[in-house]
């Protein structure tokens, strides 16, 4: 597909290319390419590197170390970032509060957290989930009180995704219980280390505990942690969602799986016409999203920044699909060997040990950010116009 | 990036649909579909007025000199018309393969007729029995026994005899001019070009599923010469079935489009329980599903026009490359075809008993997509094809 790219493009990704396999430990990218989870210090060395080369959040405005890049520039950096293996930087960290914080945060909460964001000396939490606020976020419950100089908070949070690491979290918060659902939202930054937070974490069918509870028993956090103004959560927790047109089609995510598991497969392929059919048509609709990805890029230098385009809505609704199919034909690649359960065997080949994990994980991938089923109320609802 | 239509190229667009939409409203569609000939030779002047039967023709042999690129957008409105002029088989494949594969000769005789729509051709290329191989013929070139000095195989630049028969030929009702595929002496497979009107030629014409017209075509001693030599002319036929394919894709997507916002409004309209259907969420997610579909599409027919750009323009580095991009436009195809399969029998499900009817629009379309899909090659041997060497990635 590089055809469809400007030689100035194609140079730029070699450029990166370059950076990512020489500059980023071949440890941590060995480790990723077979398949393992990245550590929390993989991602934090990655993060730092990248960031003291200018590279960690290219996405943010240039004062706070952003790029002056086209959105297939940005792509680019994405998608070769995976392809190399890299840790990507904490997306909690660069492409959710880091662009909030700059675009709507004072000037003293920019100074005093985008720095540290950008290099992650502060790891971030997304505090929006709860138990009864899943597809309906707008109808969560946690409270935040105003007294004196500070917000108490009471509520819970979960699938906080690696809460466990973190040191902070940014959490939506009902400031005004009178007022219509979205509006009396608010966003608040909360040190997890504040007495009352309490981080359980939650056990998933893969055996992995990646995502969390977070219980909030009388927090204090200080005023001047609002993000913004009262009540105006809303409208930022959009921005943060809308911001991010194309990388939930995960197309790293998809490339790296099929050349991963066409690796692992050996002679199979030349064997099982039944496979390689079903890799045929995994890639045949994967080359399809990928034009459809740079098709949206194409589309999003036109709209205004933060404005969501429905059609991403494609990118999301397909892109989870195909990385979940990835994710099974790994499966079905290893047949027997991919029964073990991780923890109990040692010296199995690569891939054995997380091929079942990471299908059962990746369940999640069409659930999260947007279920299927809101993404097909999107375009039901913006596009054709039911 | 050069994804989006050049200002020339979405005006050659807006001109076509233009006069199909003013020539080809449903009515007039039907009648003719049940005329004699099947379609419009009026419209065939027009469209040689338009300078579209000569829009990849060079323009040394006056055609506009075009790419597949403006091919792709007159493909796409006429899927959104379901044109049934035969356009494919004389244009792309026909004037394809005489530009391809003819001597300096063949190409200024033939060209310039095609793109002053004074010449129809058609490629016949399946038997009974063959499916969808190029290869597994039985149809014989003979060296022309009355011929004096007749050179070995009979096919370099003599006439030939034609024995054999080949079946759903796409435009060969009314094609004057036939290119067909055929076993030479020395066993190579060799195009050959003949004239409809030879004595030797029986042509059996019908409706093909879709209301396209086509014919089986018996050869008994037809005289024939070659078009190209032997030696290279499969490759040749791969190379203009590229071109085709892309334009198959375009023509399936101006189709599925069109099927999606008939399914769209029809949903909006139809009234049942007392409301219209289209506030069942179940009805706008299946509806939401085929959007995605379309989209995919639209992404494969792009791939596919700007890799046949990269082989016949740009630089492909080796015959590794070739098939790479051989294998690209093949799985844009693939893609299209379920694409359209999904799209095409969900707006029958979804429109009820009015989509079963031949007076309903939504039915012809998913005729053609159907069609389309069973056009060069099926999804068995394109999934074959997209997973030979290693795949994509």
């Amino acid at each position: 597909m590089d055809f469809a790219l400007s030689a100035e493009d194609r140079a730029f990704a070699e450029r990166l290319r370059a950076f990512f396999t020489t500059e980023i430990p071949a440890g941590i990218r060995e480790r990723l390419a077979r398949g393992e989870d990245a550590t929390r210090e993989d991602i934090v060395t990655s993060q730092r590197i990248l960031n003291a080369n200018k590279l960690a959040v290219p996405n943010w405005p240039v004062e706070w170390g952003g790029q002056d890049w086209t959105p297939v520039q940005r792509h680019l950096w994405s998608e070769e970032m995976a392809l190399a293996h890299v840790p990507g930087p904490l997306v909690f960290n660069t492409a959710m509060i880091g662009p909030v914080i700059a675009t709507f945060g004072s000037q003293e909460i920019k100074e005093r957290f985008l720095p540290a964001t950008a290099n992650l000396d502060i790891w971030w939490a997304q505090g929006f989930s709860e138990p009864n606020a899943g597809s309906d976020l707008a109808s969560l419950r946690t409270t935040a009180v105003r007294d004196g100089d500070e917000y108490v908070v009471n509520g819970q949070k979960t699938w906080t995704t690696l809460a466990q690491y973190a040191d902070w979290i940014f959490c939506l918060v009902r400031t005004d219980p009178t007022a219509q659902k979205q509006r009396g939202i608010s966003m608040l930054l909360i040190d997890l280390r504040s007495p009352g937070v309490t981080v359980r974490p939650i056990e998933l069918i893969d055996g992995g505990r990646e995502v969390n509870e977070v219980f909030f028993d009388n927090v204090r956090v200080p005023a001047d942690q609002l993000v913004g103004e009262e009540n105006r959560g809303w409208t930022f927790a959009k921005f943060l969602l809308g911001n991010e047109r194309t990388s939930n089609a995960g197309l790293g995510i998809i490339k790296t799986r099929i050349s991963r598991l066409k690796r692992l497969s050996g002679p199979l392929l030349d064997e099982q016409p039944l496979l390689r059919a079903r890799l045929a048509r995994l890639e045949a609709e994967t080359m399809a999203l990928e034009m459809s990805v740079l098709r949206t890029l194409a589309r999003e230098s036109s709209l205004p920044k933060g404005q969501p385009d429905p059609g991403s809505s494609v990118l999301k609704l397909r892109g989870s699909q195909l990385q979940q199919d990835a994710s099974e034909l790994l499966v079905d690649v290893l047949g027997p060997e991919a029964l073990p359960y991780r923890d109990t065997a040692a010296d199995l080949p690569e891939g054995a040990a997380d091929a079942m994990p990471r299908y059962f994980n990746w369940r999640k991938a069409t659930i999260y950010a947007g279920s299927s089923e809101v993404q097909r109320s999107i375009i039901a609802k913006s596009i054709l116009s039911f | 990036m050069e994804l989006e239509l050049t200002e020339e190229q979405s005006l050659l667009g807006e001109t076509i649909d233009g006069l199909l939409g003013k020539r080809y409203d449903a009515a007039t569609r039907l009648a003719l579909l049940s005329s004699q000939q099947g379609w419009s030779r009026d419209l065939w002047r027009q469209y040689a007025e338009l300078g579209l039967l000569g829009l990849t023709v060079a323009e040394e042999y006056g055609g506009a000199g075009m790419g597949i690129a403006e091919l792709a957008v007159v493909m796409e409105s006429f899927g959104k018309a379901l044109v049934l002029e035969p356009f494919l088989s004389t244009v792309v494949l026909g004037a394809g393969l005489i530009t391809a594969a003819g001597s300096a000769q063949q190409r200024q005789e033939l060209l310039p007729k095609i793109a002053a729509g004074e010449a129809l051709v058609a490629f016949g290329y399946t038997e009974r029995g063959s499916r969808w191989s190029l290869s597994d013929i039985a149809c014989q070139a003979e060296p022309d026994g009355d011929q004096e000095g007749g050179t070995e195989g009979g096919t370099e630049g003599g006439t030939v005899r034609l024995r054999g028969e080949k079946i759903a030929v796409l435009g060969g009702d009314s094609a004057g001019y036939l290119i067909v595929t055929a076993r030479t002496g020395d066993g190579h497979v060799g195009l050959f070009l003949a004239e409809a009107a030879d004595p030797g030629i029986t042509v059996r014409r019908y409706a093909m599923q879709d209301g396209l017209r086509g014919a089986d075509l018996v050869f008994d001693g037809a005289a024939a010469v070659p078009l190209g030599p032997a030696e290279t002319a499969l490759a040749t036929v791969e190379s203009v079935f590229d071109t085709a394919l892309a334009a198959l894709c375009a023509e399936a997507v101006g189709a599925m489009e069109r099927m999606l916002w008939l399914t769209v409004d029809y949903l909006k309209a139809r009234v049942q329980f007392g409301q219209p259907i289209a506030t069942f969420q179940v009805l706008q997610h299946r509806a939401a599903d085929m959007y995605v579909s379309l989209e995919q599409a639209r992404s494969s027919a792009l791939v596919a026009r700007l890799a046949v750009a990269e082989a016949a323009g740009g630089h492909p580095a080796g015959a590794g490359d070739t098939a790479r991009l051989r294998r690209t436009v093949r799985a844009a195809k693939l893609q299209v075809d379920g694409a359209a399969r999904h799209i095409g029998q969900e707006a029958i499900q979804l429109h009820g008993g009015i989509g079963m009817t031949m007076e309903y629009a939504v039915g012809h379309y998913f005729r053609r997509t159907s069609v389309i899909a069973k056009t060069i090659a099926d999804t068995d041997l394109l999934t074959e094809q997209v997973g030979a060497d290693g795949g994509l990635y």
